[in-house]
């Protein structure tokens, strides 16, 4: 007779919550060992952009008179946002698309004893706390460039991390459900398409108060989850609240509605593409 | 402890569902029970899976014989849980594949016909990850990626990406990968298309040699020597439909005068295997 030895027996008894739950680890892992790999790759990717944009939008542009001196405290909550919604975007779309699309390597997971929605769900927490790591190293990296300009406040650490951790998880729901609609071909026009007006229209540069003379625009960006996470975020890092930022119950809702809508439509969409 | 007490405490200790282990009740019991399953993809004219019924009994090698776009890719699919039928049943060991596919999955493996390794990860890695998805102990797994790289002739390339692998190699470590947690069914889909002849041969001993061993196997093919080779039964399969289901020496006597399998086709089509 075949040879069932003992090693499969025991996993074929157990529950399907200790089964489902294992798998699910190990697919955790899968990620971090390549995550592991991949690591000064990513950490030049995650420290470039911001980089760039904290030297020139919070330094050069104060120094040389063309931002406010304050404009650096403005805008550093707008660059951490960015990167966190970016990276968790990103780090969920693109190996999705290609996964789905062509090879199918994702095959091994859906083949895995696990319910076909829990595969994405692996995929969305683990950009969402990678993303975390990137939205982080923005804090020593405008430390480092932004010298005086510098400012954030410490008394709201607790609000700081439940904000950066809903729009790491806002960014990993809206990249789930991109993954399973944009085709490998379109890989290209996903940054002008959707990667910018995103970052423009984000409240990223600007806090929502000040456009109340632009009203239209004002509106506009109440659709972009990245307005409520850089307006959670300034709320939290900007010392003795000198900004007037969307209330915080604004951005709560804002970011939970994002989840819970991009969430249920990506991991439908991905079940409808995993499974024919 | 005898033998036999040891056995009856096994599956006592188990709790395995019914069909899991042959008993002398069901030794001849149901792998794959298929009634009138049928699949149409949307916006498609005709169905795919035109309403097939078949029965693959344990620990036999069963086939699904037909040319391409015969449906055997979308049967195999429905029955390995990656693709939903519209209408009809499919069941592996008693288990509903829609109902159940969590517990299906547990006792199958698959070797598809395209590559699907997991190209961020070595080899033997590879196959490590996919024994604890399947929830084998690390030592266990180690041991096992061990073994069959030896045994798949892959022993020197276990630290190589799998990227680097030729056809017949990946063909190779798909199926190593399929048997690392010891599936109840072996399914495989067109498992030596486009590999070279000693590639070909390879995998045929390798089938053959799991199903003395007691591994139940269903494969597709558009090849009738691999059929005639390996099968113990086969189920001719065309347009969506099941034309018909016997050993190969019954399929012969159903056409006088043939000699094999691809002159059974034409006289029941009126084209070849490879149209």
């Amino acid at each position: 007779m075949y040879d069932y030895d003992s090693a499969a027996r025991t996993a074929r008894s157990q529950s399907l919550f200790i089964v489902t739950s294992l798998a699910f680890l190990a697919m955790l892992r899968r990620d971090l060992v390549i995550a592991r790999r991949d690591f000064i790759g990513n950490l030049v990717q995650w420290m470039v952009v911001p980089a760039f944009f904290l030297f020139i939008f919070g330094r050069v542009l104060p120094q040389t008179g063309a931002a406010s001196a304050s404009y650096g405290a403005l805008l550093l909550p707008g660059i951490v946002a960015m990167s966190l919604l970016m990276t968790a975007l990103l780090n969920v779309t693109l190996p999705l698309v290609i996964d789905i699309g062509n090879e199918r390597e994702i095959e091994d997971r859906l083949l895995a004893p696990l319910p076909t929605a829990l595969v994405a769900l692996e995929k969305v927490l683990f950009a969402a706390l990678n993303s975390m790591v990137a939205g982080a190293l923005v804090f020593p990296l405008a430390y480092l460039i932004m010298g005086n300009a510098y400012q954030v406040r410490t008394g709201a650490i607790g609000t700081l991390i439940y904000i950066m951790l809903l729009a790491a998880f806002a960014g990993a729901s809206l990249g789930l459900t991109l993954g399973t609609v944009v085709k490998p071909e379109q890989i290209g026009l996903l940054n002008s398409v959707i990667l910018l007006p995103i970052i423009f229209t984000g409240c990223v540069y600007f806090s929502w108060s000040a456009l109340d003379s632009i009203k239209w625009f004002q509106v506009v960006t109440l659709f972009n989850p990245l307005t409520y996470s850089a307006e959670g975020l300034r709320g939290a890092m900007t010392p003795g609240l000198a900004l007037a930022t969307l209330d915080i119950r604004w951005v709560l809702l804002g970011l939970a509605g994002t989840i819970i809508v991009f969430l249920s439509l990506g991991i439908k969409g991905f079940t409808r593409r995993a499974v024919r | 402890m005898t033998e036999r007490t040891k056995d009856t405490t096994a599956v006592q200790q188990e709790q395995a569902l019914p069909g899991d282990r042959p008993t002398p009740s069901n030794e001849d019991g149901c792998a794959v029970e298929v009634q009138n399953l049928v699949k149409r993809y949307p916006k498609t004219q005709s169905n795919a899976v035109d309403g097939i019924s078949f029965v693959a009994k344990r620990g036999e090698i069963f086939g699904l014989l037909g040319p391409n776009g015969a449906g055997k890719t979308t049967a195999i699919g429905i029955l390995t849980t990656g693709v939903l039928p519209s209408s009809g049943s499919a069941k592996i060991l008693g288990l509903d594949v829609v109902a159940n596919p969590v517990r299906v999955r547990q006792r199958i493996a698959v070797v598809p016909q395209k590559s699907n390794l997991d190209k961020r990860l070595r080899a033997r890695e590879l196959l490590i990850f996919h024994a604890s998805y399947h929830g084998v102990p690390r030592v266990e797994r180690e041991a096992r990626a061990d073994r069959l790289l030896v045994e798949f002739g892959l022993a020197d390339r276990g630290k190589d990406n799998v990227n680097h692998y030729s056809g017949g190699m990946a063909q190779r470590l798909m199926l190593a990968r399929a048997l690392m947690h010891t599936p109840y069914v072996l399914f495989l889909d067109e498992p030596t298309n486009s590999l070279d002849p000693q590639s070909r041969l390879f995998i045929w001993d390798r089938i053959r040699s799991l199903n003395q061993q007691g591994m139940t196997i269903f494969l597709t093919t558009h090849d009738m020597d691999e059929a005639e080779q390996l099968c113990d039964r086969i189920a001719i399969m065309d347009h969506g439909r099941i034309l018909v289901l016997d050993t190969t020496d019954e399929l012969k006597k159903l056409v006088p005068g043939s000699t094999n399998l691809e002159d059974v086709f034409i006289a029941l089509t009126g084209r070849t295997l490879r149209s």
